[in-house]
């Protein structure tokens, strides 16, 4: 238990620590890189608690891709991040006010469970005690949860295709290279052997 | 107290701590056999000899680039964002050696048995595009900043069809815990999961013939994922220099050239235990009567083996194949392997559940 005490506040510092780096990081680059360590960091607290499946998916999906595209789009950018900051001390009474707030509806919370526990009068488990994380996960996503999960997909497919149709448009003067037509192309459609004769030339 | 102390939480750190260097040195020392290997097979591909100066047949000529590497001055450009300039090869080299935990070199072999081995192998080598993407962004300069874009965009493409692939060999199993995986496909070839692993009836032949393309295509991302040739556009030398190294010297680029070796033999163990039947032999040997240490043995060096076997394949792709355009790598990954890793998944899938029926 020891060591599940030091790993959980090792990494729950590093997380809030990081954290509040990303907000007063000066250059923009720098944020993404705190807040792709603070997603590390929470998925290590995810596996703490024996979530281990969720852990993994926090790595793969939004440190592996998500944080990827940020950061490219956050290097490509020119913009001058100075001059966005210049308004930052007007911001800052209404920023901590809601951000108070913000933290005492968590601390009422997390007191209202620890004392009562949740809702329905049960802990949340990581996984039921005959299986493990992810066969747990799959059997409630596919029974309890089936529809709820299905729509889920359906809305991120209508939000995929969305993206395509508004991207996609058809370049008729671009030239591309259709491998296919390379592959099966043959040699009496590109050579023919004209007889020539000398001093004239072929005639078109 | 004495007998508990093992399994107390300091006795439990001195174990895992001592395991996982076991495991660093084994790589790192392999590592530098392997890269002489690498290098000989690139000389034999093209009548040259190769390494042959230091140590007999050139064995040590690792150890003495090691030190020509150290012994060097290490120069951080002046634009630089020197924090993470310095930061880029540090994270790509632990990132290659955090990987090799879950990898199970023997039964039980393992420094960390966790059940969901796969998909941290999965976690960590999408980490492992940090690395060069820091990299090229730190040095402040155009070549190493298109290298780690190119790097970045290839890494990202091609992971989603080993996630693909994955999800076929997941299926196949039932389970995403690497030594299941191995232990699936005991008792000889015919369960390896290149060959559909249930060879044994008919219903066999439908993974042999999704399985197998598999095990090509998981080879071919592997170069891509590791920036390998035919796919190294992001160091391609002859437009972009040294891609996103450009700017590294001595000890820092060393530790970007280990960290790929390093996920590069990841690959290959990785493709071992996927596909290739893990740590069994062809046939199996458990008839034998074999001590326990001896049949460990044999499995650590069956291991190893097939290791380098893949190894040396991913050595002569670099010597013979020529180098892709990069829309032509684009296309390979997004409208090749994408559509057909995913169709594999919906027919193993498939086999998984009315297998039994047909």
């Amino acid at each position: 238990m020891t060591l599940m005490a030091i790993a959980f506040y090792l990494m729950s510092a590093v997380t809030c620590i990081s954290g509040l780096l990303v907000v007063t990081a000066r250059n923009p680059v720098h944020s993404v890189l705190y807040l792709i360590l603070a997603f590390f960091s929470a998925a290590g607290l995810f596996v703490l608690i024996g979530a281990e499946f969720l852990a993994m998916l926090l790595i793969v999906v939004y440190v592996g891709a998500v944080a990827v595209l940020f950061l490219f789009v956050v290097m490509m950018l020119d913009v001058d991040f100075s001059k966005l900051r210049q308004g930052f001390a007007n911001y800052l009474a209404p920023g901590a006010v809601i951000a108070l707030v913000l933290m005492g509806e968590l601390i009422l919370i997390a007191l209202a469970i620890s004392q009562r526990g949740a809702a329905s009068g049960k802990m949340p488990m990581a996984s039921r005690p005959d299986a493990t994380n992810i066969q747990t996960i799959g059997f409630e996503l596919y029974t309890t949860y089936a529809f709820v999960f299905e729509a889920a997909g359906f809305v991120l497919l209508v939000a995929m295709i969305g993206a395509i149709v508004l991207t996609l448009r058809h370049r008729t003067y671009v030239k591309r290279q259709d491998i296919f037509k390379q592959v099966t192309r043959r040699r009496k459609d590109a050579v023919a052997v004209v007889p020539a004769k000398s001093g004239e030339g072929i005639q078109e | 107290m004495e007998a508990n102390f093992w399994a107390g939480p300091v006795g439990w750190t001195i174990i895992t701590v001592l395991q996982a260097l076991a495991v660093i040195m084994g790589v790192m020392v392999s590592l530098a056999f392997l890269l002489w290997g690498d290098r000989k097979v690139w000389a034999g591909v093209q009548m040259r000899k190769g390494p042959n100066v230091v140590g007999p047949f050139g064995l040590f000529q690792s150890f003495a680039d090691f030190f020509k590497f150290v012994f060097k001055e290490v120069i951080i450009p002046a634009g630089a964002d020197k924090a993470v300039f310095l930061l880029a090869p540090l994270l790509t080299f632990v990132l290659a050696f955090a990987a090799w935990a879950v990898i199970p070199f023997a039964p039980g072999w393992v420094v960390s048995n966790i059940n969901v081995g796969v998909l941290y192998l999965l976690g960590i080598s999408s980490l492992g595009v940090y690395g060069i993407i820091m990299g090229g962004w730190a040095s402040n300069s155009k070549y190493p900043f298109l290298g780690g874009l190119r790097s970045a965009a290839q890494m990202v493409s091609y992971e989603v069809s080993i996630g693909f692939i994955l999800v076929t060999v997941i299926l196949l199993t039932g389970s995403m815990n690497l030594s299941d995986i191995v232990n699936n496909q005991k008792a000889g070839i015919w369960n390896w999961n290149f060959l559909g692993g249930s060879l044994t009836s008919v219903n066999g032949l439908i993974p042999l013939v999704v399985m197998f393309p598999m095990m090509v295509m998981f080879f071919i991302s592997a170069l891509a994922e590791t920036n390998r040739p035919p796919f190294d556009l992001p160091e391609a030398e002859s437009e972009l220099v040294a891609g996103y190294q450009v700017e590294y010297s001595s000890t820092p680029y060393l530790l970007f050239m280990i960290g790929e070796y390093a996920n590069i033999v990841l690959m290959c163990a990785m493709i071992t235990i996927l596909f290739f039947g893990g740590w069994y032999l062809p046939f199996p040997i458990d008839g034998l009567g074999m001590p326990d240490w001896l049949l460990s043995l044999v499995y650590l060096l069956t291991f190893i083996g097939k290791v380098v076997l893949w190894f040396i394949m991913f050595a002569l792709v670099k010597a013979i194949v020529p180098r892709y355009r990069y829309d032509q790598l684009m296309r390979l990954g997004w409208k090749v392997f994408l559509p057909v890793s995913l169709l594999a998944v919906v027919i193993i899938a498939a086999y998984r559940v009315y297998g039994g029926v047909l």
